[in-house]
């Protein structure tokens, strides 16, 4: 049911963790829904996404959507994270069963929330 | 890589010997059992004998074993086809909350029909309480429908004394024991039970076969119509090499009983133990004791059943879980839901279901690999450990899928 991509994003997740020093943080999801994520930011100065980790609590779906989202972020200006939807998460990982669509594809929404917080620390 | 079936509860392979008789009515002996030829005449012998065989599994009467297509439709048949023919007498009828969707959907569809249902709670461990059983009875009270044993956390019902109340009021019976005929001794007889409900795929028979036993007397409307087949209850050809393989592993399932719910309950128990001992945080669903001898149950906290599950299957474990994600649905089992278990402790349940093939060679190499997949997915929560707090009110309003 699910893609070899999602599946190696499963089973080999990229940048799982925390960032002690995180200058952004978001999460989405709760725990009654079956799904959360938390994305932690480390954004320099020229607001480029130096360093991403995120944690999840999910299906497969979700948890390959985050480790893709982090991949997908890394090294982007915060404009470009910011045009990268759930949508284009799925995309990229050729694809997510419908089901899982709607609960389990927030990755870019943690994203979205983790630079929002970055910015309103920030001041701007 | 090695596999390990774990999820007996699903389904479990065809029994050889069951196999080799099925295909034996599809190939050499493929007559239709109404048929008045010898060819007719060999299959209706193989239907006979079944139908002895199957009797003989619930210490039943031949002529008390009706085979349906499995346990869907002798759900179907057993709660429509009563409440139907007892009309007159009354139309209300009371089952539990943890009953499988075949009761539920179809007493959910009587309700539309002008039928009154009662729908029992559970306590924690996943059982009917007498008390409760007692009240919700009127004399408007046809039918009493509780499952035999439960399919998710294997809670054995105290179906003998809901099966004695019933005949002191002159309420039938119906169990659907779907999970427990072939895998759990049952004495019709000896349990007050008046309609029970077996399907064969659960105990080594083929898929698309199953039994109604209807004790003499009680009334039941036949819900498919067409030629005379089963004595006016269930029309349609009879699937022969289905029925025969049904006899074969009924005949299989009573005389290994004993020792196959030793061997299980033993391996139950080791698994239980060293769960416990060797991962923290954890729960385990259904009842202590009073349960299934092959049904293991345990929610893992801060952790999601599915992805449990595609870790185990990657190591090659094929188990369930009651996890939404699992289920097709947006919302975890209703059973564990029923049981008092919040969404997020039922989202991290894992269904170890064992059969009659399993080792202890099986037990040991997943209790080797499963407490690695639980830390590696707990390093990985949210919820867990360290800051591991999840936001409270965080909530699931805009989540529209949930508001069905």
């Amino acid at each position: 049911m699910y893609t070899e991509k999602v599946m190696d994003h499963f089973t080999n997740p990229r940048n799982v963790g925390e960032i002690a020093d995180a200058n952004g943080i978001g999460e989405v999801g709760n725990a009654k829904c079956g799904d959360i994520m938390r994305i932690y930011l480390k954004v320099d100065d020229k607001d480029i996404i130096q360093d991403v980790k995120f944690k999840t609590f999910g299906c497969g779906a979700a948890i390959a959507t985050s480790s893709m989202v982090t991949e997908m972020v890394k090294g982007k200006s915060l404009t470009e994270a910011l045009e990268i939807s759930n949508q284009a998460v799925a995309e990229a990982l050729g694809g997510l069963p419908p089901v899982k669509m709607h609960c389990s594809n927030l990755a870019a929404d943690a994203l979205h929330e983790a630079i929002k917080d970055y910015m309103e620390k920030k001041g701007k | 890589m090695k596999r390990i079936y774990f999820d007996h509860s699903a389904t479990t392979p065809v029994d050889r010997e069951a196999a080799a008789l099925a295909l034996e009515y599809m190939t050499d002996k493929f007559g239709n059992a109404s048929s008045i030829h010898s060819f007719g005449r060999e299959s209706r012998k193989a239907v006979d004998a079944a139908r002895e065989q199957v009797a003989a599994l619930l210490g039943a009467t031949p002529n008390e074993i009706f085979f349906t297509s499995g346990g869907t439709e002798g759900d179907n048949l057993a709660i429509k086809g009563v409440a139907f023919a007892n009309r007159k007498k009354g139309n209300h009828i009371i089952t539990s909350a943890i009953e499988h969707h075949a009761i539920l959907h179809t007493c959910e569809y009587l309700e539309k029909q002008g039928y009154e249902v009662t729908y029992l709670p559970v306590d924690e461990y996943g059982m009917v309480r007498i008390e409760d059983l007692k009240k919700a009875i009127t004399d408007k009270t046809i039918l009493i429908s509780i499952m035999f044993a439960n399919n998710e956390v294997g809670t054995l019902q105290p179906v003998k004394e809901i099966g004695r109340i019933a005949r002191e009021k002159g309420i039938y019976f119906h169990t659907d024991a779907v999970q427990a005929a072939g895998n759990y001794p049952i004495d019709v007889n000896e349990l007050n039970i008046d309609l029970l409900t077996l399907s064969g795929h659960k105990f080594h028979a083929p898929k698309g076969i199953g039994a109604l036993y209807i004790r003499r007397g009680v009334k039941v409307d036949e819900i498919q119509h067409g030629g005379g087949h089963e004595r006016n209850m269930r029309a349609g050809t009879e699937n022969v090499p289905g029925i025969a393989g049904l006899g074969k592993a009924a005949e299989i399932a009573k005389r290994d009983m004993e020792k196959k719910t030793a061997r299980l309950r033993s391996m139950r128990d080791r698994i239980i133990r060293e769960i416990t001992e060797k991962i923290p945080h954890i729960k385990l669903n259904g009842h202590p004791t009073e349960r299934m001898p092959g049904n293991v149950n345990f929610s893992f906290l801060y952790v999601e059943g599915e992805s449990l599950l595609l870790n185990l299957d990657l190591k090659g474990i094929a188990a369930s879980s009651g996890s939404a994600c699992t289920s097709g649905s947006l919302d975890p089992s209703h059973v564990l839901l029923a049981m008092g278990m919040t969404h997020e402790v039922a989202h991290g349940s894992l269904r170890v279901t064992l059969g009659r093939d399993n080792t202890d060679e099986d037990v040991d190499y997943f209790l080797e690999v499963l407490p690695e997949i639980i830390s590696r997915l707990r390093a990985m929560s949210p919820l867990f450990g360290a800051g591991g707090t999840a936001r409270a009110g965080n909530p699931c309003s805009e989540c529209q899928a949930h508001s069905h």
